[in-house]
């Protein structure tokens, strides 16, 4: 059973590449007999951050829940670790929205680094490895300090960092960030989008941002993906900002409509 | 075997209370010692993955699998009652994925046919002194063969419990993040639903099914009061469950009362007194969003 993947302190971070790719093609989903997401094709490349965004309904989170393999889709998703890279599978940083936990519960960030590390019951504490590539990813995203902290003390910004964090380990190929910003004020925001800036200068990783909010996402992302079931736009935030002010904005208005009936 | 058990009676029946005196007493005080950290391990996930009522469920779908193991003219109807909460489990997790119901309805519409099928099928076969049995329990009416075969399955129990501590934890905080570091989340939530169904009937005959909950979860509750990360609330959920556990049995001697309802009555003077000492941190463990302060 392959099972939690396990945390190296093998090595400091690759810087990206260039050359991997994460290759979508022809993705289709169903739910209930819905057509959920309707042929989508695209490449995500190493060092990029994807914004992925759409009205609520637009079938983001289902995108999300396919490349994390959750739910059933018709089409290929393949990884090319670029010339000289053995085909390998790939591995999928994913950062949720939240977590269920309330404030009180016993849980600190060393706990969640010790639950996502493998077999070793947390109870016992992190190992000596463990623990030290979970302060080095920490350090990363400016959380170094946070690490015996319990999760219900942090601010919603901490908490975003702290699992920004957790998902670096393994290092991913692939980056999922879910609507980010709940639970987050605007400081906390523009300070969890200039972490996710500097990563990806940091890693050998595509990152995807998910977001309803193409304003929020325009500064921090190269490319933007328009999905409404369909992809209606591909290109750079300026170009897609501009391309949704001329039309995009009614069409995508009424496919939500349509989907709410 | 049978050594290990003369050398149990020995150290205990060398203790100077009356209470030690008695076989029957030293062989109920190590079924509680086995069955109460167990229970802890469990309790917090539990609680942890928000299946109270789940559980509770499992409880009094027994009395279900009891009737029909009567019916079927079983010497032991403790098997039907096993298998019975197994399929139950089993059907609850299926349900719970596929209904849009709210979840605790679900629950309310098993727990409500397992126990009216149970008491249909008792009273019908003259046996409402078996259902009483089993709605009480008795911790004393253990032997040293039932212990024996309780003892090596309880220890799997735990063994399974403890393996996959982390996976099924990180499931319940985030299923897709579980999910993404390589967690099969379906096997994990059927998993546990058949690990707590075989755990929970294992005890009802001592604490009986009413109760039998009440000790799974109290332990952790109070834990979770006076934990600061996930070391202290094992361990005082250990502590805790051992503490109601034999301080249950020893009170229920002297004061001649049911033992699983005495040993629930110390879980809940426990969890009172956690809530006395942390009353900041009271209130239900529900699944509160982190949000800014």
């Amino acid at each position: 059973m392959s099972e939690s993947a396990p945390i190296s302190s093998s090595s400091a971070p690759h810087a990206p590449c260039g050359a991997c790719l994460t290759h979508v093609h022809n993705l289709c989903v169903r739910l209930g007999g819905q057509l959920v997401l309707d042929d989508l094709t695209f490449d995500l490349r190493c060092g990029e951050i994807t914004a992925l965004v759409g009205p609520n309904g637009a079938g983001k989170t289902t995108l999300l829940r396919a490349l994390l393999g959750e739910i059933p889709y018709s089409g290929h998703c393949h990884f090319h670790g670029g010339p000289g890279h053995p085909l390998r599978r790939l591995v999928v940083g994913y950062v949720p929205q939240r977590l269920a936990f309330d404030r009180a519960a016993p849980l600190t960030v060393a706990d969640l680094f010790a639950l996502g590390a493998g077999h070793r019951p947390v109870f016992f504490g992190l190992s000596a490895t463990v623990r030290a590539s979970a302060g080095a990813a920490l350090a990363e995203v400016d959380a170094a300090h946070l690490m015996e902290r319990r999760l219900g003390d942090l601010s919603g910004g901490e908490l975003q960092r702290v699992l920004l964090a957790l998902s670096l380990l393994p290092e991913p190929d692939l980056l999922l960030l879910d609507e980010p910003q709940q639970g987050l004020d605007a400081a906390g925001l523009e300070r969890f989008y200039e972490v996710v800036a500097r990563l990806r200068g940091r890693f050998d990783m595509a990152v995807v941002l998910v977001s309803h909010d193409l304003a929020a996402v325009a500064r921090v992302a190269d490319r933007v993906f328009l999905l409404n079931r369909s992809l209606l736009a591909v290109g750079p935030p300026a170009e897609v900002l501009r391309k949704l002010e001329n039309g995009y904005s009614s069409k995508v208005g009424e496919r939500k409509i349509e989907e709410t009936k | 075997m049978a050594y290990l058990f003369e050398f149990w009676h020995q150290v205990i029946g060398g203790l100077p209370w009356d209470w030690a005196q008695h076989g029957f007493v030293r062989l109920a005080l190590l079924a509680v010692l086995l069955a109460a950290p167990l229970f802890a391990v469990i309790g917090t996930q539990v609680v942890g993955l928000r299946l109270v009522f789940f559980s509770d469920t499992l409880g009094h779908a027994a009395l279900a699998g009891l009737g029909i193991g009567v019916v079927a003219g079983l010497t032991q109807p403790w098997w039907a009652m096993l298998i019975w909460a197994v399929v139950i489990a089993l059907a609850m997790t299926w349900v719970q994925r596929r209904s849009r119901a709210a979840a605790d309805t679900v629950l309310g519409v098993f727990m409500a046919f397992s126990v009216a099928l149970g008491i249909m099928l008792l009273s019908r076969h003259g046996q409402t002194k078996q259902l009483l049995n089993y709605l009480i329990g008795d911790v004393l009416s253990i032997t040293e063969n039932g212990l024996t075969g309780l003892a090596l399955t309880l220890l799997i129990t735990m063994g399974l419990a403890l393996r996959w501590f982390n996976a099924l934890a990180l499931t319940g905080l985030n299923a897709s993040l579980a999910g993404s570091r390589g967690i099969r989340v379906v096997w994990m939530q059927v998993g546990f639903a058949v690990l707590v169904a075989v755990a929970v009937t294992l005890v009802i005959p001592w604490i009986g099914l009413l109760l039998i909950n009440a000790f799974l979860v109290l332990p952790a509750a109070a834990a979770r009061l006076l934990a600061r990360d996930m070391r202290q609330y094992l361990a005082w959920s250990v502590a805790l469950a051992v503490a109601a556990g034999v301080g249950g049995l020893v009170s229920s001697y002297y004061w001649d009362t049911p033992t699983g309802a005495t040993i629930v009555l110390w879980a809940v003077t426990f969890y009172a007194a956690a809530l006395l000492l942390h009353p900041r941190r009271g209130g239900p463990a529900s699944s509160v969003e982190s949000v800014e302060p």
